[in-house]
């Protein structure tokens, strides 16, 4: 099965508030919260970690879970934040995205 | 309960403040009539210290953002504090009269990913609206603005601050919102300038207009609903606080002072002196604000609206005391329902109490209720 890079989309706002993330789609303000398990998957969601490595060094680790469960999670995680444009999704490592477009001149 | 809503109480119940409103500059191209703010600059924070403040605002839990003055756009620096808000992820929300904004700057507003942006509107025909905001050309360039933001898919919505001069126009702003498909807000709140002159409060809308108001399907929903007296307030109610300022959510100046609100001028601090956290957690004016419960306050509690009433303790704070009643919103309470407030009761009383007849000097006549509700003095 092909690896899954996961990136968060520069289009959100989020915040971490008592353990768990609030996130919010700019582009159709949908509102999500993240449980501590989805909250660090989310953190983690670089670009270039590959989601089998974020689910086996992060998840499993500070949570205690099977991995395949964990896996399993997290790829259901995945691909819903995914079609709110909440996390970008590719078969290989994406470019930064914490950063705007720079603007034109002015 | 909404997510929304479950998030709020939950930054309530940890002490988090989850929404602050940033005012970046006073200064305006535009002269409201009914403005409170001293358009001069009596020394704006720098693009750094804004910055530092942003970033103090993300670290203690700031969720929602907005950004507004002013005219925002009056800031050079503007798209670089939106930037950098958007890179800390907050959600902004941009207040703006629309005026300078053309297309390049709808673009940059998209691509920064800002939630949404305010857009104030008074009328839909130019005389009357410039007339308000003594900018000739204004109202043409603002619904220009909000056209280059709708081209860009950006969520836009107008508010409506409604006054005397212009309340027979609201269905046309109503009308235009529909045509640019955007959202529309009214607002019938004038509030004392921040000097403390109470002369822009005659713009108010009278009371009966209110009633219209609060009678228009359109604009409330259900009116039999809307306008149902208030149920008698359970214990939940009397243990419960008027709204979030203080509580869960703040003002900042362009100066660094810190408030409740925007609407609540009590000072609790200044960012250029102290960290923000350290303001939120322990002012003393902070703590006061947070310790005042509905059962607390000396009429509010007795009244028949204490449950619905939408008693602003910023207006009751420039009305003399955080504690007591907000005339504005007694208004539109008893307007609303048609049962008027304790504080209204109260005030009747001490009126008509006395002999049958009173002969005064002219000098000394009708001063106990001079300035106060024209409900009452009327």
């Amino acid at each position: 099965m092909a690896e899954k890079y996961i990136a968060r989309s520069p289009a959100i706002a989020a915040r971490m508030l008592g353990g768990e993330m609030m996130v919010m789609s700019a582009a159709d303000s949908t509102f999500f919260t993240l449980n501590e398990v989805a909250s660090a998957i989310w953190q983690a969601a670089d670009g270039r970690t590959p989601l089998s490595e974020i689910v086996s060094g992060k998840i499993c680790e500070e949570f205690d879970v099977d991995r395949e469960q964990a896996q399993r999670g997290a790829d259901r995680f995945v691909d819903e934040l995914s079609q709110h444009g909440i996390l970008l999704v590719s078969d290989r490592p994406l470019m930064e995205t914490d950063s705007f477009p720079p603007a034109e001149s002015r | 309960m909404s997510l929304l809503a479950e998030m709020n109480q939950k930054a309530l119940n940890l002490g988090l403040p989850i929404s602050v409103q940033l005012d970046i500059t006073y200064r305006c191209n535009e002269r409201c009539v009914h403005c409170y703010l001293d358009h001069d600059d009596h020394g704006e924070m720098t693009t750094a210290e804004i910055i530092d403040v942003l970033e103090q605002l993300a670290d203690a839990g700031v969720f929602f953002l907005s950004l507004s003055g002013g005219e925002v756009l009056m800031r050079q620096d503007f798209f670089e504090i939106v930037e950098r808000a958007r890179k800390l992820l907050f959600n902004v929300k941009v207040k703006t009269n629309g005026v300078m904004i053309q297309a390049k700057e709808a673009a940059r507003l998209r691509q920064l990913g800002v939630e949404q942006i305010q857009i104030s509107v008074y009328s839909h025909r130019p005389e009357v609206h410039d007339a308000i905001t003594k900018l000739p050309g204004s109202l043409k360039k603002t619904i220009r603005a909000i056209r280059f933001l709708k081209s860009q898919g950006l969520k836009v919505s107008i508010a409506n601050v409604l006054m005397a001069g212009n309340f027979s126009d609201q269905p046309g702003v109503i009308a235009l919102a529909r045509e640019l498909g955007v959202a529309y807000t009214l607002d019938p709140t004038i509030t004392p300038k921040m000097d403390g002159d109470t002369s822009i409060l005659a713009l108010r809308i009278p009371g009966s207009d209110l009633k219209q108001v609060f009678n228009n399907p359109e604009l409330v929903g259900n009116v039999e609903e809307f306008c149902a007296p208030p149920p008698a307030p359970g214990e939940d109610i009397m243990d419960g606080f008027p709204c979030s300022a203080g509580h869960t959510a703040c003002y900042i100046s362009p100066y660094g002072d810190v408030f409740p609100c925007v609407q609540f001028p009590l000072p609790s601090g200044n960012v250029r002196r102290q960290k923000f956290l350290d303001i939120w957690r322990h002012s003393t004016q902070f703590k006061e604000v947070r310790s005042i419960r509905a059962r607390d306050l000396p009429t509010c509690s007795t009244c028949a609206h204490v449950g619905t009433c939408t008693r602003c303790p910023g207006l009751a704070y420039m009305e003399g005391n955080m504690r007591g009643p907000s005339a504005a919103d007694c208004e539109k309470s008893f307007q609303r329902t048609g049962i008027p407030s304790a504080n209204m009761l109260a005030r009747a009383r001490v009126v008509s109490v006395g002999p049958l007849i009173q002969i005064q000097s002219l000098a000394g006549s009708g001063q106990t209720c001079a300035g106060e509700d024209s409900f009452v003095t009327a």
